[in-house]
């Protein structure tokens, strides 16, 4: 098909679904209107919990098997990312070059690392009370260590992220979820529900296995980025194509060097 | 206008849409996907509204305040880390793909190659 003709197609289909959304739009209700069932039961539920922030009652503990899907989602990314972009046949690594970071930046860095760090464990810790929780503090641990990256060099970081550790957290995150939900069972109960006790409502010990499972996820997606992010910046620093374009074909070696 | 948060998501799912159909990179294309994707937080988030509601979070706010809908807030999360997650796996496709045939024009890429 024509760029041309592939053009006109998606115009005319997206004529259509603009038509059915708009008729589908007017259908919904008002926004912002006071129609909210499932918020009000969840908000009901989550008091029922001694939860304070309804958003993670709904994620870790209402809809805990699916946050579970969720968190395998992750889970099975991370590894075919890994899987994707390992070192293929011809290419080779080389050392990644030392870069020249200005004295401000350096300081800067490595002055806000350990706040990064702190506050990103803290939205972990508090998911059941304040907004957060395992998935966006997890995201900011991880990303507090790649301050070192910008900061110093790549070198420095390799050395504060021995990789396979981080592999390993990757899969105990996964696995401590799972066996939160075997020992609620084992405890009596359906798979994954709130077993432990509740505690006092809006403090550190409130929501019971909430708590637990904030934990677990949080250790997931701050190991998984990090050995996401490693893999990228892999090919990105460490990882040298080979000098021969390889669509171009023919050619074994050297003759059709077009300045790769 | 109450019609006009719904109409953005709209806007953007078919804007996104569009940049994948005329995509001449994947790189691009795989931007692409994720501006159609975050047309769906717009619509979840829009369903979600509740006017004069502040974060379902009863920390600091009295237990009666009113609040937008948590469901929708979750379902918003779920959305962004599937997001988040898929564009990662995609951009490792297209590494992979740029490795064996040497272009990341999706037109080029016609020849099967093992």
């Amino acid at each position: 098909m024509t760029r041309r003709a592939r053009f006109v197609l998606f115009l005319v289909a997206a004529a259509a679904v603009a038509l059915l959304f708009v008729a589908a739009f007017v259908r919904l209700p008002p926004f912002g209107g006071d129609f909210h069932p499932y918020g009000d039961r969840a908000v009901r539920a989550a008091f029922a919990h001694r939860t304070a922030n309804a958003v993670a009652a709904v994620n870790f503990d209402q809809r805990a098997l699916d946050t579970l899907g969720e968190e395998t989602i992750l889970f099975s990314a991370v590894l075919g990312a890994v899987v994707l972009l390992r070192q293929i046949a011809g290419e080779r690594r080389r050392p990644p070059r030392r870069a020249r970071v200005s004295g401000a930046i350096r300081r800067l860095g490595v002055a806000m690392l350990p706040v990064a760090l702190l506050t990103g464990l803290y939205v972990v810790a508090h998911g059941q009370i304040t907004p957060g929780g395992g998935f966006q503090g997890g995201v900011v641990v991880a990303t507090a260590l790649h301050l070192l990256y910008v900061a110093a060099d790549y070198g420095a970081l390799e050395r504060v992220r021995p990789l396979s550790l981080y592999e390993i957290g990757d899969a105990t995150g996964e696995a401590a979820y799972v066996v939160t939900g075997v020992a609620t069972v084992l405890a009596g109960s359906a798979f994954l529900a709130n077993v432990l006790p509740w505690g006092t409502f809006g403090t550190l010990t409130s929501a019971g296995t909430v708590v637990v499972l904030n934990a677990a996820v949080g250790m997931e997606v701050a190991c998984g980025v990090v050995v996401l992010l490693a893999t990228f910046l892999d090919q990105a620093v460490e990882i040298e194509e080979p000098s021969h374009a390889p669509a171009s074909g023919g050619t074994p070696d050297g003759s059709g060097g077009d300045a790769g | 206008m109450t019609l006009l948060p719904y109409l953005v998501a709209g806007w953007l799912f078919l804007i996104g849409v569009y940049g994948i159909v005329v995509s001449r990179d994947l790189i691009h294309t795989v931007g692409c996907l994720s501006v159609t994707q975050s047309s769906t937080y717009v619509l979840l988030l829009a369903v979600g509204y509740r006017d004069g509601g502040t974060a379902p979070v009863y920390a600091d706010v009295p237990k009666d305040a009113r609040v937008v809908d948590p469901v929708v807030q979750a379902l918003t999360l779920t959305d962004v880390v599937v997001g988040a997650t898929v564009t990662a796996l995609l951009l490792a496709l297209v590494i992979q793909l740029h490795k064996r045939h040497g272009t990341v024009d999706p037109d080029q890429l016609s020849a099967l190659k093992g």
